[in-house]
């Protein structure tokens, strides 16, 4: 593929970018702290590199510094920057202007804030080429075919509108082709889906991909999702504390690493089949070290577990591995044996009885949630019927605005529901409104959220936080208070030793272990979690799901699982609800759910998420934008945007939520059977990858 | 967005109703007896009764609002027992004088304070911009009749430049007016330039930090473009609410500037008007520096809401 | 080779992937230190300080550092161009200027904190009503603050001397209630982002009363604008205090007070008697600024 590419290229030798022994600092309280250490990396004309790694580990620097645009307190303390052949570094402020105009885009997440908020949508691309001396009516008509390139539908109406009435992936198109106006050299794309839904981000990438080939650019992919990564990328590169630990073609880092960091990296993430009665995910220990930090040995030895102390004194070189993969590890032959971090073990013990035999823990019937707004009716939630059985999970899917959240607050009692809604708790149906229901109601059913710094009160000590719920939820006092604290924070792997601490002195996964120490207080029966990792890096979500799976089991508690991330959804859950537009698409078990026959806009959301199993199975494409709640399409509120559209009975009458088969529920006018046959027809070699000691559940075939 | 200027005005409205009401009670409820504050002390009862209801204040107080606020509607302000004449022709001499210097002391502090904002913004943490915010803020802290204290013994009897009086001579031409309000305008300029100058620079700062910023000057635009084209369109927005409110304040300026440059407006008859307990030139004096404000900031509310795309097209998805 | 696994850095549980332990609680602190020595590096602020404090001095042992008696009157010595006796000159009715200057310092300096302390308290607990509430309660109150807002102070104490007579305390009522309402607006809009915040919801998930969640969880983080808007309206108090005083409103005759000393003395200007004014004003201006000076440097240590 690269061969294809550097052939409709631009006739050019030079490498697009050229990073060596780059060393980026930044002035921190007078100290110059170093972010990046040492990173070289080369660009080939038409080549897509991929840099990975968690947060705070210099990818975005990295990108600046290709721009000359660092921070007013960073600096390149050493080491060059080679763009298209020529040394950044020695450029005057003019040229480093023309080259930015000419040679290197950048794209990056937040694309409605990254458009001018104040300035038509025509008028910001056209600026482009009004930079390049192309006049008034011309630039505008380039502009036109520049946005019809990104395949937007309508480019004389979006060119008269304004960033804030286009959706954050159209936004995202536009900053896109803002980006290929130019025609760059080097196209650099930071984090461009994270914040988007899965279709839409399936969308923009399928976009990047295509315009990639078509305009022979050099791509620069930045992204802590390796997902997307494998998917977008000939090459990649591990970023881990400033360092390129490894490097090589996609195919060779992912299926063969050589690189402790990049093989925890990759066993973190639960695989697609991955489930928590299999075994748990592995974790890697420790954490990033501090900004600028003098590190002599190699950068990983503080939570590597193959360490010697060879690796605490002398840096390690860059080992060819062969065919160009390259790995900074002294013992890259054994980096595959590492060993696990947490004990493969499954968790589950004995699971009580058949869930469907015990009385539902929660139910639900005819939820429904109207909000009023400037006038218009707002269906936030429309008759949701579903229960919940002791110390099971429901996962609860659906892109954003499909209700979710909407619909854990109407549970919870922090919205009250409409008229006729009914939610029962152990069969004993309670008030809307939190404020109306007991002290035993309101400690049984009890939530962890998504954002840990916004639930967390940050002027509260720890111990204030969690003691303060054990309180009002338990009546728990004096000496019997201290048992119960250190008894619960235990539990939730928290170190006792940290409770007078306030929530801003902790890292992420330890806030989120505080919320859900606090969210257990009450002894409940029912927890909400609403996103609980999508703030955290990849190896802290894994210790958290971890966590939540061990005090299901310990607890029998039920969850109602929110997430967007199908992989994690998958490994948590027993059960699964699809919501779209508020409404419930589909609900069953999860591996039925997760394989046909599914609803069809399950199977688009599938097949929207890239997987680094490599599933290459033929995307299903979802068309147009979600839409709007205040006037929902008639008929099913799906047709508009659905695959498998029927015909006229799709636009004309909603479909009831139907039992096609024992347990699972859908609301589609198809067929059972006729749909299997549909699905089943599509091809699925999915080849499996090698990590030795990773997961590898024996999953069925999605 | 004509959903927006609707309820925009509706509210101005109400405020304005409960304004009325406020002014009502602090201005003839809570001082007493009305003859009894323009007799005195000493004044027989029966004479007091009599001045009551010459002057309707013995009727109940709801009829006496009522009386007022149709009496406004209909343009009839009343009549000032005190000076014997009607409120119209006590008020109306004034505004007029206290819009000329509100007019001058305008025209002045906006585009200044909007420069030297921006200006500041611009260089961010040089000594220019400290001397610029510093500056403003002190001269906004200082009280104007401090400044027209300084002012006066500065130019006219330190230089013998400017007056220290307002008021032109009888017959005085446009130039021979604005040479006489000089003074008092600056005074007035001082005090507001600070706040205005104050929420330029926030704007701005605001805006070269956004996104969209960056944005564009990784486009490769110039920095003179980036400034114009995309920092200055979304950061002089606000600065548009804080020149209307601007305008209240400076009515309160006008009371002390115009008392000590002797000059004979609006602030100077209320002040007149309150120390002789003349009710009705205060009343509604009062409530037309209201109006005024309320009028201002409504505009200021359309004003913005013309020129900003995310208020006027509202969002659509 | 390969190590065990009890071997390992964190290889224990309790802080698998998560754990910075070497963040302490001292960073609190040392962040609060910081700030103060952020204070106490910025010139700005220490020169403000030095001034405020120089007039603190002064309406404290104002008494025993005046050179004569601030009320002695002597007809004889009226309007006594500054000299080496007195190096401020005499008022009208030969009253040494200096003297009066220096003791005038008290008044203000007790007025402006208390009204400003006033409105502070009150405009804070109905800034965490209205932002808190929204709904009904939220839109009458913000009518009122709103009629009250239309009015200038000064316009405000015009109607309460007619009201309520001319006396310190009608000034430090007429400061709280015009200040009152512009501390609201702050503390609302600070409240209004903290409402959204899910503590607040995790609060009424253990059932706490609507009071605890105000003035318990929400206040303590609405503190830093407070604090701020505090400084900042203790500045235009001193401006308000001084004004109203200049109008005659306020403090009495025959109080050294430097707003009433302007007023008393400011006819007499245009026949050249200049000092009598100019040194009662640039004592408010320095007072003024100084405080602003010291405002401004708390802001910038709060926005860190």
């Amino acid at each position: 593929m690269t061969q294809e590419l550097a052939t409709s290229a631009p006739v050019s030798t030079a490498n697009a970018l050229e990073l060596e022994d780059l060393e980026v600092e930044y002035k921190v309280r007078g100290a110059w702290k170093k972010v990046l250490r040492g990173v070289s990396l080369s660009i080939a004309p038409g080549e897509s590199y991929g840099l990975v790694g968690e947060s705070g580990c210099g990818k975005s620097t990295a990108a600046f510094a290709a721009l000359n645009y660092l921070p007013r307190n960073g600096r390149v303390s050493s080491g060059s920057i080679h763009v298209a052949g020529k040394d950044l570094l020695a450029m005057s402020d003019a040229d480093v202007r023309t080259l930015r105009s000419t040679q290197v885009s950048m794209v990056y997440q937040n694309p409605t804030s990254a458009l001018n908020p104040t300035i038509h949508i025509g008028d910001q691309v056209a600026e482009v080429f009004t930079l390049q001396g192309v006049g008034g009516s011309e630039a505008q008509d380039r502009a036109k075919a520049m946005l019809q390139k990104v395949q937007i539908s309508d480019p004389t109406g979006v060119m008269g509108r304004y960033p804030h009435q286009l959706s954050g992936g159209m936004n995202q198109r536009v900053v896109i082709a803002m980006a290929l106006a130019k025609d760059p050299t080097l196209l650099m794309l930071d984090e461009p889906t994270t914040g988007l839904d899965a279709t839409v981000e399936a969308e923009v990438l399928d976009l990047v991909a295509a315009l990639r080939q078509e305009f022979g650019t050099s791509v620069l992919f930045i992204s802590h999702n390796l997902d997307v990564i494998l998917r977008m990328c000939d090459k990649v590169g591990v970023l881990y504390a400033g360092r390129v630990v490894e490097q090589g073609t996609v195919d060779e880092v992912f299926h063969n690493p050589r690189h402790p960091y990049t093989v925890g990296l990759l066993r973190c993430i639960p695989r697609a089949g991955a489930r928590k009665d299999q075994g748990r995910l592995d974790t890697i220990p420790g954490f990033l070290p501090g900004l600028g930090e003098t590190l002599p040995g190699c950068v990983f030895a503080d939570r590597c577990a193959l360490v010697q102390d060879v690796c605490r004194t002398d840096e390690p070189p860059l080992y060819d591995v062969g065919a160009g993969h390259i790995s900074r590890c002294h013992f890259h032959e054994q980096a595959q044996d590492l060993p696990r971090n947490t004990s493969p073990v499954a968790v589950t013990e004995e699971r009580p009885a058949e869930s469907s035999d015990r009385v539902p823990v929660i139910s639900t019937r005819n939820v429904r949630k109207t909000f009023h707004q400037d006038g218009h009716e707002v269906r936030a939630v429309e008759d949701i019927t579903f229960t919940l059985a002791p110390g099971e999970t429901l996962g609860l899917v659906g892109e954003s605005g499909s209700g979710k959240t909407t619909l854990a607050r109407l549970l919870l009692g922090l919205t009250t529901p409409d008229e006729g809604s009914v939610v029962e708790l152990d069969g004993v149906p309670v008030a809307g409104a939190i404020g109306k229901r007991d002290r035993e109601q309101v400690r049984s059913l009890q939530i962890v959220f998504q954002n840990p710094d916004a639930a967390l009160n940050r002027r509260f000590s720890i111990k204030r936080i969690i003691g303060r719920a054990l309180t009002m939820l338990m009546g728990t006092r004096g000496e019997q208070l201290d048992t119960r604290l250190r008894d619960l924070t235990h539990s939730v792997r928290f170190d006792v030793r940290l409770i007078r601490a306030k929530p801003t002195q902790l890292s992420g996964g330890l806030k989120q272990r505080v919320a859900i120490a606090r969210a257990f207080a009450g002894d409940p029966k029912i927890v909400v979690c609403d996103e609980p990792t999508s703030a955290l890096d990849v190896s802290v979500q894994a210790a958290i799901l971890n966590l939540l799976a061990e005090l299901q089991v310990k607890n029998d508690t039920a969850y109602l699982f929110i997430s967007h991330d199908l992989g994690v959804v998958r490994y948590l859950s027993d059960r699964i609800a699809v919501l779209y537009l508020g409404r419930l698409m589909e609900l069953g078990a999860a591996e039925t759910v997760f394989g046909p026959p599914q609803h069809p806009y399950t199977e688009a959301l599938l097949s929207a998420v890239p997987h680094v199993d490599g599933d290459e199975r033929p995307r299903i494409k979802l068309t147009g934008e979600i839409p709007s709640h205040a006037d929902p399409p008639s008929g099913c509120v799906f047709h508009t945007r659905c695959p498998r559209y029927i015909g006229d009975i799709c636009k004309t009458e909603e479909p009831e939520l139907k039992e096609v088969e024992p347990g699972h529920f859908w609301r589609c006018h198809y067929d059972v059977d006729e749909l299997r046959t549909l699905q089943q027809s599509a091809p699925e070699t999915r080849p499996e990858i090698g990590v030795s000691g990773g997961q590898r559940g024996a999953e069925p075939p999605v | 967005m004509k959903r927006f200027i609707a309820t925009r005005i509706l509210l101005s409205i109400v405020t304005l109703l409960i304004l009325s009401i406020l002014v009502f009670v602090a201005s003839q409820v809570l001082p007493g007896n009305v003859a009894r504050n323009i007799l005195g002390p000493l004044a027989d009862q029966a004479s007091v009764d009599e001045l009551n209801s010459q002057l309707g204040t013995d009727r109940s107080l709801v009829v006496q609002y009522w009386d007022w606020v149709t009496g406004l509607l209909t343009g009839d302000m009343g009549t000032s027992a005190i000076q014997q004449r009607s409120v119209f022709d006590i008020i109306g001499d004034s505004v007029v004088n206290s819009a000329k210097l509100a007019l001058l002391a305008f025209l002045i502090v906006v585009p200044l304070a909007i420069l030297g904002g921006v200006y500041a913004a611009l260089k961010e943490g040089t000594l220019r911009d400290r001397t610029i915010s510093l500056g403003g803020l002190s001269a906004t802290a200082v009280p104007d009749f401090v400044w027209a204290v300084l002012l006066i013994v500065i130019f006219p009897l330190g230089l013998g430049i400017f007056k220290p009086t307002a008021t032109a001579p009888p017959g005085s031409n446009v130039f021979e007016q604005v040479y006489y309000l000089i003074l008092p305008a600056i005074c007035l300029v001082f005090v507001l330039f600070g706040y205005i100058a104050r929420m330029a620079r926030a704007g701005t700062l605001e805006a070269l930090d956004a996104d969209y910023t960056r944005t564009a000057i990784i486009k490769g635009l110039p920095q003179r473009t980036v400034v114009r084209q995309h920092v200055l369109r979304n950061s002089l927005l606000p600065t548009i609410a804080v020149v209307a409110t601007q305008i209240g304040y400076m009515i309160g300026g006008l009371v002390v500037i115009e008392l000590i440059f002797n000059y004979n407006g609006l602030g100077k008859a209320l002040f007149e008007a309150a120390q002789r307990k003349d009710i009705p030139v205060l009343q509604t004096g009062v409530l037309l520096v209201g109006v005024v404000y309320l009028v201002a900031t409504l505009a200021a509310d359309i004003l913005y809401s013309v020129l900003n795309p995310r208020v006027r097209l509202g969002s659509e998805s | 080779m390969t190590a065990s696994t009890s071997d390992l850095p964190g290889a224990d549980p309790i802080l698998a992937g998560a754990v910075r332990p070497d963040t302490t609680s001292t960073e609190e602190r040392a962040a609060q230190r910081e700030r103060l020595r952020l204070l106490l590096r910025s010139k700005v602020f220490v020169v403000g300080a030095l001034i405020v404090l120089v007039w603190v001095v002064c309406a404290i042992f104002g008494n025993a550092i005046a050179p004569n008696d601030p009320f002695a009157t002597d007809p004889l010595k009226d309007l006594t161009s500054p000299n080496g006796t007195y190096p401020f000159g005499t008022d009208r009715v030969g009253r040494d200027v200096l003297s009066r200057v220096i003791v005038g310092a008290r008044d203000i300096l007790i007025v402006a904190p208390i009204a400003t302390i006033l409105a502070t308290v009150f405009g804070t607990a109905l800034g965490l009503v209205t932002g808190y509430f929204r709904g009904a309660v939220d839109n009458m109150l913000s009518r009122f603050i709103d009629a009250f807002l239309a009015l200038p102070t000064v316009i405000i104490g015009l109607l309460a001397i007619v009201s309520l007579g001319p006396s310190r305390w009608t000034v430090i009522l007429v400061i709280a209630l015009v200040f009152a309402p512009i501390i609201a607006r702050t503390v609302r809009a600070a409240v209004l982002q903290e409402r959204e915040m899910e503590y607040v919801s995790a609060a009424q998930l253990r059932n706490e009363r609507t009071t605890y969640i105000l003035f318990a969880e929400i206040l303590p983080n609405v503190m830093g604008p407070v604090m701020v808007e505090f400084t900042v309206r203790l500045g235009y108090a001193i401006f308000t205090v001084a004004t109203l005083s200049f109008l005659g409103f306020g403090i009495q005759p025959p109080a050294p007070d430097w707003g009433l000393q302007v007023f008393e003395h400011y006819g007499l200007i245009s026949g050249g008697y200049w000092w009598p004014v100019l040194f009662p004003a640039l004592a408010i201006a320095t007072l003024v600024i100084g405080v602003n000076m010291m405002a401004d440097g708390i802001a910038k240590a709060f926005e860190r």
